[in-house]
């Protein structure tokens, strides 16, 4: 079985250790046997939702707040620049989903 | 962990040292090539050197906080002869501090090859009077001062390899001991949980300042500290980066902000701002690579400093062991001559958090008893110090045109 990892306790999202989905996958770091149903496809160092986040809701990981949810997220979704906002960097929230390219920057 | 204790070396300003080492500096690039060649060769001679010929007064704080480090036990101080830095005025300091000291200008001794031979025969004496005034004595954790740096990170490295320094660090200060971090510019986003580490309200208002100045500097560059790869390796805000970076400090409070060459003032945990001030030269660089900021953290007396690099870096430091922590057990076989702990073995399931710190204080341990790391076994002595603006005088004095 694939694995992620939460660091704490009070975290809503986890960190994938390898690619994985849409398939069941093991959370570890808190109690053992732990699963997450991983709904579309997510890469190696992204975030998986381990508890479904309202619109408005704050993004938690390392037990503090990292962004806010942009929009609804269920369980086993992909968290990410589409869906979570930083509460400081503006600009990040303007980036390319997958390269992390900014978008904003003329080159003409 | 049972009490540990190993045999450290005393210096006459009552310090104590893991290594006893002869230092030398050089005050100008110019006079780099000759410092070099003197110490080629001598194991426990280490180098360092500042390569503007203009002064500048964070250079000078770093230099002589190096030549009266712990580990340090004599200095020899090497000048060209026309730059602003004076070799003399090292040597004295570094004299002062018991620690036998010399200096010369290249200029003064016939240019490079009797630079070098003059050189030598320095060291020779330098190192017989340090042999005669060498007293060893028991040292433990409340004698020890680390530092912790990042750099070549990867997805690991907020996860396990940045957590276990902090873990360590957690039983280190409960011990007794110091530990030291920086990167302020790495903690944006993360004000309330600075504020809430802060020891006293006190503390509490110089976090405040040195986190507003950190801001002030990445508005003035217009960038936080994050990239697009950051982005694409799964990072989404700079909140999480900066929490990535923060856990290395652990869960002790933070007693307060030094700056760069002040000396750690008692046990526990500290923030170092190696932030330039704001200067008329703009801000500068808070650390243009990784090196620079091992070497500000030894300033400040870190008698050992942990680097934890996710994709695996491969640079050492002089006068301070590095120990190289990865979080990444692909990185730790891949490049096992370099890294000296696998903290991977955390996310696999194979150790605790808890554990791990231990075998990571075991590791300091037995680097602090006189086991090299590494980096420093492989010879890695690489250093950077650069024009930096803290504390400045007045920037109008001396100039009246």
């Amino acid at each position: 079985m694939k694995r992620c990892f939460q660091v704490n306790a009070e975290d809503n999202v986890a960190t994938l250790l390898e690619d994985a989905g849409p398939e069941s996958i093991a959370v570890l770091g808190l109690e053992p046997n732990a699963t997450v149903e991983v709904l579309e496809p997510i890469k190696l160092g992204h975030k998986v939702c381990t508890r479904a986040v309202a619109h408005g809701d704050l993004i938690v990981k390392y037990g503090v707040p990292i962004g806010v949810a942009t929009k609804e997220i269920p369980a086993g979704a992909w968290v990410h620049l589409h869906n979570c906002a930083s509460r400081v960097d503006e600009r990040s929230n303007h980036l390319d989903v997958v390269t992390g390219v900014a978008k904003d920057t003329a080159y003409a | 962990m049972p009490e540990r204790s190993w045999t450290g070396y005393l210096r006459e300003d009552g310090r104590k040292g893991i290594r006893n080492l002869i230092l030398v500096l050089y005050t100008v690039e110019c006079a780099s090539f000759v410092a070099h060649a003197v110490a080629e060769g001598e194991d426990d001679v280490h180098v360092i050197g500042f390569p503007g010929c203009y002064d500048n007064a964070y250079a000078i704080r770093l230099m002589l906080a190096l030549a009266t480090h712990p580990n340090v036990g004599a200095c020899l101080a090497i000048g060209l002869g026309c730059e602003y830095t004076q070799p003399s005025r090292l040597a004295e300091v570094a004299e002062r501090s018991g620690r036998p000291s010399d200096w010369f200008f290249i200029q003064e001794h016939g240019g490079t090859r009797s630079g070098i031979a003059k050189g030598k025969e320095a060291l020779q004496a330098l190192r017989a009077k340090l042999d005669a005034k060498t007293v060893r004595v028991p040292m433990s954790w409340p004698d020890l001062i680390v530092g912790a740096e990042c750099g070549g990170s990867d997805g690991t490295s907020g996860l396990a390899g940045n957590p276990v320094v902090g873990r360590f660090y957690d039983l280190l200060i409960d011990r007794g001991g110091s530990a030291v971090f920086e990167e302020i510019v790495e903690m944006i986003g993360l004000r309330d949980v600075l504020r809430s580490r802060a020891a006293t309200p006190e503390v509490a208002l110089q976090l405040d300042h040195a986190y507003e100045k950190a801001e002030r500097y990445c508005k003035a560059v217009r960038q936080y500290s994050v990239s697009p790869g950051n982005f694409a390796g799964g990072l989404t805000t700079i909140e999480e980066k900066s929490m990535g970076a923060f856990a290395k400090s652990g869960s002790r409070p933070i007693q307060g902000v030094i700056e760069v060459s002040q000396q750690v003032p008692h046990p526990g945990l500290w923030l170092l701002d190696s932030v330039p001030d704001d200067h008329f030269m703009q801000f500068g660089y808070t650390n243009p690579n990784d090196t620079e900021g091992i070497m500000d953290l030894i300033s400040v007396g870190a008698q050992i400093v942990m680097f934890v690099t996710g994709r695996g870096s491969v640079i050492g430091s002089p006068v301070a062991p590095l120990i190289k922590v990865t979080g990444n057990s692909r990185t730790f076989a891949r490049m096992n001559g370099d890294m000296d702990f696998d903290a991977g073995r955390i996310l696999s399931g194979e150790r605790t958090l808890d554990e791990a710190a231990m075998d990571l204080m075991q590791l300091a341990g037995d680097v602090a008893s006189g086991e090299l790391s590494k980096p420093e076994a492989l010879g890695h002595r690489e250093y950077f110090v650069m024009y930096k603006h803290q504390d400045t005088p007045p920037l109008e004095a001396g100039c009246r045109a």
